[in-house]
């Protein structure tokens, strides 16, 4: 674990341009909620998690699943930077016909995936049978899922979070990606969830605030998680939508809209100027 | 000239919202996804948004049903139909409360968001439940009767529109009726029985197989619950063949519909034309229709496929 802060805000600046570059190159794919989670999937494919790029499949590994399957961009663009296909890929295949990287995540097509995902709403059961399966199997592998803020309208998140708690799954960490925004607007306006973060805690997790986009909170939550003995821990990452880019920061449409040629050349030239 | 699907449903419901004070829409937070938005604006108050919770949208308008209202669940296919199929077959089919479905994004032509969101199967598991309607608008023109006819009947009702841009077929004003049929072409070779965005490629490929010396009658099969059996005997008897087209697998939507009703009253013929038994993937909607075989060409092949094996029938 070398937790060089430095390298990894270099690394995620360049995730962040990846994935403008492959929505931009397509004109198709959700920017906002995939910068919003950038951070998080860098602390967890470059520090925190155990895997073999070149051995998808191996049995002890870690585990991520991206529940909020829309934003595979960062999904890919992180895959890709961890070594599991070249980065040329993320052009020449993603949304296009015949190609391993499906416009939401495919656990058949591309390697590194864990799971299928895109319906809102099931990831988090998902992820809990293979916390479940990797106990019975012995296997000390953990399982991160990642969950949006307005996906946890969906009742199952909560089913999920009570059988996570029922089988005190120590093995398993629940990230809500706080960015405040889901498809319409804002979620308070869509479907107001209340306090988040006292809904975990009401469902028996183990639950921790951070600031998504500060390393050292999150490695501070992935610390504590694997500390926290007997329960799931669930942390609740505050983040801003569209982070990285001023301008698509906070702004609904930038949920699912794609950018024109001059959004794409600005964008890119505040991504450069980042680090 | 193309017109989108999506504008048009704001039309159709904006058109109804004075004549059916009791209608209430509803969506699960996809107000502005399908263009809604204008409606909100102006009747703020019929117009329920509960987030993204399929299962609970569902619920949801069923009580507002059983309260004398009239709700109108709006949403992409897959979440409106697949994905909370059990609460409507308990919440809406079985007590048989007066809601309608309008279900956007329907089948291949959803594009690149890929698999997870093409529902290929929804008319087949809407098609299955007692007390159902079913029907697939082929153009703008047609998705405004449709929202019109379902408002007038009393009853559970689903209809299937595309994605974004359909040929204006219909141009301003038609008819719709449960279990009825339009014929927009005569031809005694072969019937083409099409739903929703193949009924443009039907068209097309009736004019390709005309030149060929195939003369064939084309069908827009909207409803495909009730289906229009009249008409489809009166055609399986005079064209003795049929091929049947739809943005749809090809178990359980219109080609299955045709085959159970004619199997049983004047067994001819029917090749079905729509996604074999598989899922789709990411692609544009022309590439997708090419590679999964939903072409004018893929039309032209089955009615040719159909008009030989009547000859191989008649020679027994
Ligand atoms: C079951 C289901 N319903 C609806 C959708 C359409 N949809 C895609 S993204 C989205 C909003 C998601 O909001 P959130 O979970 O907050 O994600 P983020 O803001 O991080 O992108 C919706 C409604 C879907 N993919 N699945």
């Amino acid at each position: 674990m070398s937790r060089n802060i430095d390298e990894l805000k270099i690394q995620a600046n360049t995730i962040r341009k990846d994935i403008l570059k492959m929505i931009y190159n397509i004109q198709s794919g959700h920017l906002g909620g995939s910068f919003s989670m950038v951070e998080v999937l860098t602390a967890l494919y470059f520090d925190e998690m155990h895997y073999d790029p070149h051995n998808p499949y191996l049995k002890d590994r870690d585990r991520f699943v991206l529940s909020k399957g829309h934003t595979a961009p960062a999904l890919y663009a992180t895959l890709a930077n961890a070594g599991y296909f070249p980065k040329e890929n993320l052009m020449t295949s993603f949304r296009r016909i015949d190609s391993m990287m499906q416009g939401h995540p495919d656990m058949r097509k591309t390697p590194g995936v864990e799971m299928t995902s895109g319906s809102l709403g099931i990831g988090l059961s998902a992820a809990n049978g293979m916390a479940l399966g990797n106990r019975y199997q012995g296997i000390g592998a953990r399982v991160y899922c990642m969950i949006g803020d307005g996906e946890i309208n969906e009742g199952q998140i909560w089913e999920a979070a009570a059988t996570a708690s029922h089988y005190h799954l120590d093995n398993l960490v629940a990230f809500t990606d706080v960015n405040g925004l889901q498809n319409d607007a804002e979620t308070k306006k869509v479907k107001d969830m209340l306090d988040i973060a006292e809904k975990w805690k009401a469902f028996g997790f183990h639950t921790i605030e951070i600031n998504g986009h500060d390393f050292n909170e999150i490695f501070a939550a992935l610390d504590a998680a694997r500390n926290c003995k007997g329960r799931p821990t669930a942390v609740i990452s505050h983040t801003t939508k569209g982070k990285g880019v001023s301008f698509m920061e906070n702004v609904v449409a930038f949920h699912g809209k794609t950018p024109t040629k001059e959004e794409y050349e600005n964008g890119m030239a505040e991504l450069e100027h980042a680090i | 000239m193309k017109k989108s699907f999506r504008s048009s449903l704001i039309n159709a419901i904006a058109k109804n919202a004075e004549n059916y004070p009791d209608m209430i829409v509803l969506n699960a937070d996809s107000a502005r996804a399908l263009k809604l938005t204008d409606f909100s604006k102006a009747f703020p108050d019929r117009m329920i948004g509960v987030g993204i919770s399929e299962a609970d949208l569902i619920g949801t308008a069923a009580g507002l049903a059983a309260t004398g209202l009239v709700p109108v669940v709006v949403g992409f296919s897959m979440f409106v139909s697949e994905k909370p199929f059990e609460q409507i077959r308990q919440a809406i089919a079985y007590p048989n409360l007066n809601v309608k479905i309008v279900a956007t994004h329907s089948g291949l032509c959803v594009g690149q968001d890929g698999a997870t969101h093409q529902a290929l199967e929804d008319m087949a598991v809407i098609r299955s439940l007692p007390n159902f309607k079913v029907f697939a608008a082929a153009d703008v023109t047609e998705t405004e009767a449709a929202l019109e006819a379902m408002l007038k009947h009393d009853g559970p009702a689903y209809l299937r529109l595309g994605r974004d841009l359909a040929e204006d077929i219909f141009e301003g004003r038609k008819n719709f009726t449960p279990g009825g049929a339009d014929i927009l072409r005569e031809g005694d070779d072969v019937t083409i029985a099409a739903c929703g965005l193949m009924v443009e490629q039907a068209l097309m490929a009736a004019c390709s197989l005309r030149s060929e010396g195939i003369r064939a009658t084309v069908m827009n099969a909207y409803s495909i619950k009730p289906l229009p059996e009249q008409l489809l005997l009166e055609k399986a008897k005079k064209t003795g063949a049929f091929v049947t087209a739809e943005d749809h697998s090809i178990i359980g939507g219109l080609g299955s519909a045709v085959c159970e009703y004619l199997s049983g009253n004047c067994p001819v013929p029917v090749i079905r034309v729509g996604v074999p038994d598989r899922f789709g993937e990411s692609g544009t909607q022309d590439e997708l229709y090419k590679k999964y075989g939903l072409t004018a060409d893929h039309i032209i092949k089955a009615a040719k496929q159909a008009v030989s094996m009547k000859t191989m029938n008649a020679k027994g």
